[in-house]
């Protein structure tokens, strides 16, 4: 890609945006209008997939709410994402982690990350 | 008149500060020299010639080196006029660059498509082609190209097979998001004819915004 094209993404990118991987799990707060009002929301679960790059990077959050299943997918990039901050580090074998969606219980987890 | 030539350097998005992503596509606009001022006393009408782009002498022939020579400036890659209502702005040398625009502009983007031979009916105008099993042995002909005895003949204009692409586009209406005046960049959304480093036409919407 140009290098003038990369300048002006690079303005949009999160700084932190390395610092969570699939398979973590994070608390993302997002800015939420409601009408003429403003607020911050927040939703925690597990990373199940990064893709794309640059300021098209999106991730899928996914959480389990009294039984059902809740996924959310938020660009890296965006503005109303105010902040990513991950809560517990998980271990994951592969990039995608959809087959957690047919799992309950203790496999529907991710093993944490052994930190040295 | 608002004009500029400019280089197509490819697609990304932008947020907005409420958090709207928007396609854009970046152009270098500039820097643009005037080469030549028309006006209507001289030539029947007024218009600005402009040059972009850097371009070795030697690939130029000499009537045109002598143009540039003229008007003492070193040649350019791409030529191109644009009509001017008051020709006594500009003078030969003078230097314009993407801060001709303001964010928010409407401007209509001329390029020169990606060419893509000689194609059939269904790429190049959309046909829906015959059946692919059942016996059918019409898959992706264009059919019945016509009547009968009357009129005896194919009438002008028909679809058929034939070139596509690589030919003169404008697009009409877009809107300038961005302008960096010292980088000379344009952000303009959505896309814009033609291939990443092709040359792009810009001019201030010939419907006035409307």
């Amino acid at each position: 890609m140009n290098e003038k094209v990369k300048e002006i993404e690079q303005r949009f990118l999160r700084d932190e945006a390395a610092d969570f991987s699939i398979g973590d799990t994070v608390r993302v707060h997002v800015r939420i209008r409601e009408g003429e009002k403003e607020r911050t929301q927040a939703f925690e679960g597990t990373v199940l997939a990064r893709q794309g790059n640059g300021p098209n990077e999106t991730f899928t959050v996914r959480r389990v709410t009294s039984g059902i299943g809740v996924e959310r997918i938020f660009p890296v990039s965006s503005p109303n994402v105010q902040s990513i901050v991950v809560t517990r580090r998980g271990k994951a074998r592969r990039a995608k982690l959809y087959y957690l969606r047919k799992r309950t219980g203790k496999s529907a987890k991710t093993k944490a990350k052994d930190i040295q | 008149m608002k004009g500029i030539i400019g280089r197509k350097l490819g697609m990304t998005r932008v947020f907005q500060e409420d958090g709207t992503a928007v396609p854009v596509t970046v152009i270098e606009a500039g820097p643009c020299v005037v080469t030549r001022v028309k006006t209507s006393e001289s030539d029947g009408y007024s218009a600005v010639q402009l040059g972009f782009g850097e371009v070795r002498r030697k690939s130029l022939t000499k009537p045109v080196l002598g143009q540039y020579k003229k008007a003492g400036v070193t040649p350019r890659r791409k030529l191109s006029e644009f009509r001017v209502d008051d020709p006594g702005e500009y003078e030969v040398g003078q230097e314009l660059g993407a801060d001709v625009f303001e964010p928010g502009d409407v401007v209509d983007v001329t390029g020169w498509s990606k060419g893509r031979g000689f194609q059939g009916v269904i790429k190049r105008h959309g046909f829906s082609g015959g059946r692919k099993t059942h016996g059918s042995r019409s898959h992706r002909v264009p059919g019945s190209i016509g009547q009968s005895a009357t009129p005896a003949r194919v009438w002008k204009g028909r679809k058929l097979p034939g070139q596509m692409g690589n030919e003169r586009v404008t697009l009409k209406r877009l809107s300038v998001v961005e302008v960096d005046g010292d980088k000379n960049l344009l952000l303009i959304r959505g896309a814009v004819p033609g291939s990443t480093n092709g040359f792009v036409l810009v001019n201030l919407s010939s419907t006035g915004g409307q």
